[in-house]
């Protein structure tokens, strides 16, 4: 039979799985949308571009499938790239579909024409212009492929009008669906070399990374961490990996690692980095990175490997399958861990512990940390959290643990302000049932605020919660320490009043600052249907600790 | 510090935006190119591409790994000088004035190269051979004077 490219589109997306797609119309993609209002598929409609690529980014996340765009040509386009950059950093599945001039209009500055492979061709895994509707079904096929296979990673699929108007011949049956590269399998030596590194290890520490949950290893890292009683760090990615309430879970590390987890990865003599790419965010000086330590490093891409940390031990490979075979081989080789072998690790991890727990001061203004632990409390830790960035984001990574993977939807790559809140509307179109939290401050949130007609209109109850100091936080934080306190346009006046905000878009606005009032208001929150703005007037300069200066050892830790 | 020139091989599949982005990844991680070749190979549907890095060895394993990386990118290797045949070629025009004709044509039979244009006011020399023989051969034209000369990138194999 004979079909337009845009019916090809639609049969190839729901061939691959695909039931959601976020985005917006545009003259480029009138063909497509046409299709689309014929088809069974859902379509979220956003506000802005750029909140249907983090909505898709934030599906992907929650859900572990690849998530789906569709904008238009030109500022279309462009307006998804800070988005596609956020989800290329931590490598996210998404597939970006752009319309496009018509081919033989490309290349003489038509009208919304912008060479969006050209632009993104640095951000994304890999992109694609269809020039023929002929390539069109077997290009999309190769894009969800490439997106979700390997290191994941964001795929754009440039689509010119033409293209899509046009028609070819298709075979009546369904083409069967790329199946993913089988996963990378680890070096068997590699593998006994590790092992006997573990078994000769005084004091291991695993660190778990945002590899591990796109890997699906959780549970095997669980396994493997409580069997041989190694405790375990995380990086920002890593949160959810291993559970959270956990005796040997010692929190994130690095720039505002806690102090334990600190303390560990500089006095470890085995790091077993899992998922893990060595951002400069956790290691903070690389001369004085785990000096003391032997390094095992599993990782499925080979360039995340000895990229800016040596790894005594490189594992290019799957983190599940290798995860699963160490699992195996200290099994085979009937290697227990007895207490007094590590008795003397856990107790100094231990007594760090108590010399330096996170904490916070409690005074008559709101503490943003007890906002959060709050919420943890009242969501019994079984919320899907998602955060913009700055000192939000910190407090929310140290105070809301999660005990399973999928369940923290944070930019820590790229750290882009703005994405907690479409994140979080792509989350709950992916899990309706679940409650879904944006965690924001004032600055972040007004960043793409206009979804909350999105929120609205489908009915997605995201709880939006305001950590509200009227200030740029965390960089008016580096300010006080390292500009003498010169707050260069970090104030933020003209603070919008969220509740009116809330309401002018039809949703319910909640706010106080007074602290015997954060429970009962939470409370309400979460248990008002629909999307809720919390908006919590917090202390102005509370700041972010611990915290490592920039290029500084990991040991050089400030309390407060 | 072992920063010195590398020569990297580069198998890929010949679509139009494949140069773009290998050229990208060395500009977009601030790795630079000394010189670049690329045409097709045999096989219509593969082009080889062949860039000269300056860098240390790190680096260098870096850029290959990131090479890899690419989903048009098939084969990656380092040409290392003593198990490959590196060629380049340059042009170089030169005016004639009077006397020179005799100097260029005893220059270009001791240098082993050939005169390939020739007209009443200038001529063009071509001149192949490794990178030293060719540094050499411009240094030698250039004592008579070079008007332009026109460089190409490197072609190797194993």
């Amino acid at each position: 039979m004979e079909l337009t490219g845009s019916r090809i589109l639609m049969k190839t997306l729901v061939e691959e799985g695909v039931d959601t797609i976020f985005g917006y119309p545009g003259g480029a993609v009138l063909d497509i949308y046409d299709e689309i209002y014929k088809t069974r598929i859902n379509h979220i409609l956003v506000r802005h571009e750029q909140g249907a690529a983090h909505a898709a980014d934030g599906y992907a996340r929650a859900s572990g499938k690849v998530g789906v765009c569709l904008v238009t040509s030109g500022p279309g386009a462009t307006n998804t790239v800070t988005g596609i950059a956020t989800a290329y950093m931590d490598s996210v599945p998404m597939v970006i579909f752009t319309g496009q001039v018509p081919t033989s209009q490309i290349g003489t500055d038509a009208f919304q024409e912008a060479d969006i492979t050209g632009i993104t061709r640095p951000c994304t895994k890999h992109n694609f212009l269809v020039r023929r509707v002929e390539d069109l079904a077997g290009t999309i096929r190769d894009a969800f492929h490439i997106a979700r296979s390997g290191r994941p990673g964001p795929v754009l699929v440039d689509l010119p009008k033409n293209v899509m108007q046009a028609r070819t011949e298709v075979s009546e049956d369904s083409a069967p669906r790329q199946e993913e590269d089988k996963p990378l399998l680890p070096d068997p030596d590699q593998l006994q070399q590790a092992v006997e590194l573990i078994k000769q290890a005084k004091r291991p520490l695993i660190l778990t990374g945002g590899g591990v949950i796109l890997g699906k290893a959780s549970e095997d890292l669980n396994l493997f961490a409580k069997k041989l009683r190694i405790p375990v760090a995380g990086t920002l990615m890593g949160i959810g990996g291993f559970p959270g309430s956990d005796p040997l879970w010692l929190g994130i590390l690095g720039m505002h690692g806690t102090f334990y987890a600190n303390m560990a990865i500089c006095n470890c003599d085995l790091l077993i980095a899992c998922g893990v790419r060595f951002s400069d965010r956790i290691t903070g000086k690389l001369s004085e990175f785990a000096s003391h330590a032997n390094i095992i490093q599993i990782d499925i891409d080979a360039a995340s490997i000895n990229k800016v940390v040596p790894a005594h031990v490189p594992i290019v490979g799957d983190c599940r399958p290798a995860i699963q075979s160490l699992n195996r081989l200290i099994e085979e080789g009937d290697y227990t861990v007895a207490d007094e072998d590590r008795k003397e690790w856990l107790d100094q991890i231990a007594s760090w512990k108590s010399e330096a727990p996170l904490s916070y001061e409690k005074s008559d203004l709101i503490k943003p940390q007890s906002v959060i632990e709050t919420l943890h409390r009242l969501t019994g830790g079984n919320a899907i959290v998602a955060t913009e960035v700055g000192q939000n984001q910190m407090w929310a990574a140290h105070y809301y643990h999660l005990d399973h993977p999928n369940n923290f939807l944070t930019s820590g790559g790229l750290g882009t302000m703005g994405y907690g809140f479409p994140a979080a509307i792509g989350a709950q179109v992916a899990f309706p049932d679940r409650t879904v939290v944006d965690v924001a401050g004032d600055g972040s949130i007004q960043m793409n605020i206009q979804e909350l007609a999105t929120a609205v209109n489908y009915n997605l109850p995201v709880k939006i919660v305001i950590l509200n100091n009227g200030y740029l936080g965390m960089v008016r934080q580096w300010q006080e320490l390292f500009y003498e306190k010169r707050y260069s346009h970090t104030k933020l006046t003209q603070v919008p009043d969220f509740v009116k905000l809330a309401e002018a878009y039809g949703a319910v606005g909640l706010r106080t600052s007074d602290p015997a009032e954060v429970e009962s208001m939470l409370k309400k929150g979460l248990e008002t249907p629909g999307p809720v703005i919390m908006d919590f007037a917090v202390d102005p300069e509370e700041g972010v600790f611990p915290m490592v200066a920039p290029g500084s050892s990991l040991k050089n830790i400030s309390l407060k | 510090m072992d920063i010195r020139n590398h020569t990297i091989s580069i198998l890929v599949n010949n679509k139009p935006d494949v140069l773009a982005r290998i050229a990208g990844i060395f500009s977009g991680r601030g790795y630079n190119i000394e010189s670049i070749s690329a045409n097709v190979t045999m096989n219509p549907e593969l082009t080889k591409i062949i860039i000269v890095t300056v860098g240390n060895t790190a680096t260098v394993t870096q850029i290959q790994k990131q090479l890899k990386k690419l989903v048009d990118v098939i084969t990656v290797s380092r040409a290392r000088e003593s198990k490959h045949a590196q060629r380049e070629m340059a042009l170089v025009r030169i005016t004639l004035h009077e006397g020179t004709l005799n100097e260029i044509t005893k220059l270009v039979e001791e240098l082993k190269c050939r005169i390939a244009v020739k007209k009443p006011d200038h001529c063009v020399v071509e001149i192949t051979g490794n990178k030293e023989e060719v540094d050499l051969a411009l240094t030698r034209f250039d004592a008579i004077g070079i008007d332009d000369v026109s460089r190409s990138g490197i072609v190797t194999l194993s």
